[in-house]
């Protein structure tokens, strides 16, 4: 049965681990939006070559799954000679796999783009690079920032996978402390609710900027 | 109506030699070679040749449909000719000379050659995330390079010059139809191009709204030194400011000539045609 005790005892433990679970979060989101930013744009490009291989890297990173890349980036760069700590292969994995994700979001913001944007800048004689600098890409983002809030919150309750690359963020942390004790009702619980406690909170934080954008 | 009708356009003087220079130039500043244009099996321009003369203003008539907006988006390099040359001051705009042949001319040379040009859009199209002054200074700060207090300044100017120094600080969505058309007029001459292209710059406009815009064009023309391709419905207009007007049917330059030559002495049938639908009015 439920111990208070016990549970107000590993609390600090997996508050300390959750600080690692929230970093991994934030870090490979930031790497998902810019990597997924370069995606759109070099899918957009010209030169046919980085198109396509934007293209073919989307279809290949969303075919496989997540786990798959994880232990790829973490067990098997290493006898190519890279060796890359659990957060660092985390980070990389979690990130590269969202950032197709968000390429498709920016590529919605700056689909709804109207034409008229593009030809103004043109027959003001803007640079291709002032043009995304200064016309598009302020107007396509803010938009789509709801979603990418949403992209933050889906990869936050994502990061339990990492524990299958030995990074010991929250659940890893919850799972050690029930193998020695023999008790996971109060760890995992604790983690439940503190992910839904979190992700919920953020969600309401979401609705509410998509309320301010909308009045905008 | 607070729109001042002198508009000092050229207030640079280092700008003179340029404008000497100019009268020394004999030929057109745009030629029209022999252009068509397709869209698949539609062919919207039909063998166009129209030389445009330093600061002459040339108004574009005729049915909608008839091409006369994708001439001016040609010279505007928002589309590509499908056959035919134009030459701005003596320059190819979509090519280039090598070794004596001519091939497609790369980004580079289009925006050297663009520079000479701007453009006035039906819809307006500003920049609905900046605000006016902003606006109307990004380009000649990001384009011309201008430091960001000379750019200021001359957006300014240009602003009082459209009657709206009470509005830079305003977004375009606070502004009626006709204030955003002469944001965007600002906006376009603040580069001072050589060419101007009005495309329909009152159609989407509110009747009581499009005398101002008129107003500010009209001032602009009477500058006189920039050339003026103005595309209009207005008849009145154009016969006050054009020096040539152009009627167009179907693709082809049907009938040109001076303004009283045309309202008033029509001699084809389809301009007959078109001119007393407008009477009608």
């Amino acid at each position: 049965m439920w111990n208070w005790e016990y549970a107000i005892m590993i609390l600090p433990e997996i508050l300390k681990a959750l600080k690692i679970t929230v970093s991994a979060t934030f870090v490979a989101f930031v790497v998902a939006l810019v990597v997924g930013l370069m995606l759109t744009l070099a899918r957009r490009s010209n030169f046919k070559p980085l198109s396509l291989f934007a293209g073919g890297f989307v279809g290949f990173v969303r075919s496989t799954p997540l786990l798959v890349q994880l232990y790829f980036i973490f067990y098997v760069l290493p006898e190519y000679g890279l060796s890359l700590t659990p957060f660092v292969a985390g980070v990389i994995g979690l990130g590269l796999h969202y950032s197709t994700y968000l390429a498709e979001v920016y590529r919605g913001g700056i689909e709804s783009i109207p034409p008229g944007q593009w030809e103004a800048a043109k027959a003001l004689n803007f640079s291709t690079l002032n043009t995304w600098k200064k016309i598009i890409l302020p107007q396509s983002i803010p938009p789509v920032i709801p979603v990418m809030g949403n992209y933050l919150i889906t990869m936050f309750k994502e990061t339990p996978i990492l524990s299958a690359i030995t990074l010991v963020e929250i659940m890893q942390t919850a799972k050690m402390l029930g193998s020695h004790s023999f008790r996971y009702l109060e760890a995992f619980t604790i983690v439940g609710v503190l992910f839904l406690v979190l992700s919920y909170s953020s969600s309401l934080m979401v609705r509410r900027l998509e309320v301010r954008l909308n009045l905008r | 109506m607070s729109v001042p009708l002198k508009l000092i356009y050229n207030e640079d003087p280092t700008k003179n030699t340029g404008s000497e220079a100019r009268k020394n130039i004999v030929g057109p500043i745009v030629i029209y070679n022999n252009i068509s244009k397709s869209y698949g099996d539609l062919q919207v321009l039909k063998n166009i040749d129209l030389e445009i003369a330093p600061g002459e203003k040339v108004a574009l008539i005729g049915p909608s449909g008839s091409g006369k907006t994708t001439l001016a988006r040609l010279l505007m390099t928002l589309e590509e000719p499908t056959s035919g040359t134009i030459e701005v001051e003596g320059e190819m705009l979509w090519h280039q000379r090598v070794n004596d042949k001519l091939i497609k001319a790369n980004e580079k040379h289009l925006h050297q050659v663009r520079g000479n040009i701007g453009m006035v859009f039906q819809h307006f199209n500003l920049f609905p995330h900046m605000t006016i002054l902003r606006n109307v200074m990004e380009a000649p700060r990001n384009v011309l390079g201008l430091s960001k207090e000379e750019a200021k300044e001359r957006a300014v100017k240009m602003l009082a010059q459209v009657g709206l120094s009470s509005k830079i600080d305003a977004y375009p969505a606070q502004l009626s139809g006709g204030q955003k058309q002469r944001v965007a007029i600002a906006r376009a001459l603040v580069m001072r191009p050589k060419v101007m292209l009005f495309d329909e710059p009152t159609s989407a406009l509110d009747p009581e709204l499009v005398g101002e815009v008129l107003e500010v064009i009209k001032a602009i023309a009477l500058e006189g030194e920039m050339a003026m391709l103005l595309i209009t419905h207005e008849m009145d207009f154009a016969k006050d400011v054009a020096d040539r007007i152009l009627f167009f049917d179907q693709g082809r330059i049907i009938e040109q000539g001076p303004p009283k030559k045309i309202f008033n002495n029509p001699e084809s049938e389809r301009l007959q045609t078109f001119l007393s639908r407008f009477n009608r009015h």
